[in-house]
């Protein structure tokens, strides 16, 4: 249910973000979905990818850190109250979203979330339970 | 001779028998040597025969070692206000080989070599690396640079006198480096402590495990490195780390190094005179007490140095080693007066930076201080690069590391530190060595 996030450290200078997809390029690993989250002087490429293992390998090769993390992807309908509807499953729980971004998904009418929980197992459990699609892996 | 690859304990290598020498015998030593030189730089050396006749010495007052501090100091402008061969006492045709600093301002400083010289620094050397447990039969790869700087050279000439084999790596090329530790089974390394943590980190991301390669043992020098740091290098790789001290202007690496004990490093007495000043007023310290470095040349023929500053801030030892040998320790060298920073009127030591991210992080990363002056009030910042341990997917994370970074080191140094945190490999080195401090304040 879980699928696997690569994240790294870049500085916020101009060209700075071309490397790392210039080393996946060179790899041959698609970029499926990313989220730059930026401060001033920092940001953090997160990153969803046709093949993680060899991603990681790529980017570490050109002297990036790499941070793998777990996060849960999820389907919502392209339609007004989609999001809303899942945000419930969560509420009165205890679960924390600790962040979360957007990519519209090939299939249709759809769009993919993907959410970093803090405790991502109770989060799996409550989504499920409300009949929330999740994505595996392989359907990226 | 001596039979090959002997175990590493056999700590009485007939090379080292002068660190064995009797104080007396070594004391007598001294004073002739210190006449003799004192004598060459008197009369081939006019800024110094300047000095003497100055404070109306001749080098026959020298009739004990105790007479020494009645000498003028050397200092580094010495060698840069008479560049680039001032300060030679041989003529050119008796000089086979010059080195450089790597001076990053200005003139580099020159210094020079007899075949003599050569001989003397080589001995050195390959005392140093005996004390260090290597001998014949061991495979030394050589990662100092090779070139003006004389870490290369030295190194290079010393693990030859041994009669250890060696690989002239030099210093980067950092996966070839790695390719050839393995391949070749090196059983010891040398290279600036920052090149070799580089090398660690490298050989991680390489998968290569240095715990199961033949290596074991590291000489490590050319700019002070911590017990942390030791710890780190000794958890990690299975191998022991050894500090070795030296500098260009005495001749090189190989004035001094570690025995097996660790416990300060010997200094090769009868080569080198010691003596521990106050920095602000040159007045001579008592044994055991810290204060700056001062080293005479006692045996250099191109180019003497009498009574050189070294700004080098350590204490003699007095108790003997518990090794046996009789030449002196002095403590690790842990900070040198030059890099004492003086801002906003407060002194700071780039080692006091060192120690809060050694505490914070539990290794030591890459970090570079810069100074700058904001509306004529200086600004600290501290860049420090991030390492696989403290990297965190989440903004909040790495703000709050960049805030206890930043409090830790306010609350050590008593003043503001802006700390930032850069992409990895992004702080620039040089030689293998980490370049700490940009000074960007208008003088």
């Amino acid at each position: 249910m879980k699928i696997t996030q690569l994240s790294i450290f870049v500085e916020n200078k101009p060209g700075h973000l071309i490397a790392p997809c210039r080393a996946l390029a060179d790899a041959g690993v698609n970029l499926r979905a990313l989220s730059l989250a930026d401060t001033q002087r920092y940001g953090i490429l997160r990153m969803i990818v046709s093949d993680p293992p060899a991603a990681q390998k790529a980017l570490e090769q050109a002297g990036f850190i790499v941070k793998a993390t777990e996060v849960v992807a999820v389907e919502v309908p392209d339609r007004p109250g989609g999001l809303a509807h899942i945000l419930a499953a969560l509420e009165k729980t205890s679960v924390n979203i600790e962040y979360m971004y957007a990519f519209p998904f090939g299939r249709g009418e759809n769009a993919v979330l993907i959410f970093r929980f803090d405790n991502p197992d109770a989060a799996i459990q409550r989504l499920q339970a409300a009949g929330v699609n999740l994505i595996m892996r392989k359907e990226l | 001779m001596m039979p090959a690859a002997q175990p590493a304990q056999s700590c009485f290598h007939p090379t080292s028998a002068l660190d064995y020498i009797p104080r007396h015998e070594l004391e007598q030593l001294q004073l002739q040597r210190m006449r003799a030189i004192v004598s060459r730089a008197y009369e081939h050396v006019p800024l110094f025969q300047t000095r003497l006749k100055d404070r109306g010495f001749v080098p026959n007052d020298i009739r004990s070692l105790s007479d020494v501090g009645k000498l003028p100091f050397t200092v580094k402008t010495d060698l840069r206000d008479t560049y680039p061969f001032g300060l030679f006492a041989s003529p050119m045709q008796e000089i086979v080989r010059l080195h450089a600093s790597s001076g990053t301002t200005g003139k580099p400083i020159v210094v020079a070599y007899t075949n003599g010289d050569v001989d003397v620094w080589s001995s050195v050397m390959a005392r140093s690396f005996a004390a260090c447990g290597l001998h014949e039969g061991d495979i030394v790869q050589n990662a100092y640079g090779y070139g003006l700087f004389t870490g290369g050279l030295g190194a290079h000439y010393g693990a030859e006198r041994l009669g250890a084999t060696v690989i002239p790596v030099s210093v980067g090329n950092t996966d070839r480096q790695l390719m050839l530790l393995s391949d070749f089974g090196a059983t010891a390394i040398c290279c600036t402590p920052t090149y070799f943590l580089h090398l660690i980190d490298r050989a991680a991301v390489l998968g290569i495990d240095l715990r199961k390669l033949p290596l074991r043992a590291g000489v490590f020098g050319a700019e002070p490195w911590t017990e942390s740091m030791r710890r780190r290098i000794e958890e990690d790789t299975g191998i022991k780390a050894y500090d070795i001290y030296g500098l260009s202007e005495i001749i090189g690496p190989g004035v001094g190094v570690e025995c097996a004990c660790q416990a300060g490093l010997h200094i090769f007495e009868d080569h080198f005179y010691v003596e521990i000043v106050e920095p602000e007023t040159g007045r001579l310290l008592p044994d055991g007490e810290e204060g700056e470095l001062v080293l005479t040349t006692l045996s250099k023929q191109a180019m003497p140095l009498i009574r050189y500053r070294t700004r080098d801030i350590t204490a003699l030892v007095k108790e003997p080693c518990e090794c046996g040998r009789t030449i002196r320790r002095i403590r690790r060298i842990s900070r040198r007066a030059d890099d004492m920073l003086i801002i906003r009127g407060i002194n700071v030591f780039p080692s006091q930076v060192e120690t809060v991210l050694l505490d914070v992080e539990g290794t030591l990363p890459h970090y570079q201080i810069i100074l700058t002056r904001e509306h004529g009030l200086d600004q600290m910042e501290v860049q420090v690069e991030v390492t696989p341990e403290v990297f965190s997917d989440t903004v909040g994370a790495l703000e709050a590391l960049e805030k206890k970074l930043a409090e830790a080191m306010e609350h050590v140094l008593q003043i503001r530190v802006q700390v930032t945190l850069v992409e990895p490999h992004t702080i620039q080195r040089s030689e293998g060595k980490a370049k700490r401090v940009i000074d960007r304040r208008p003088s």
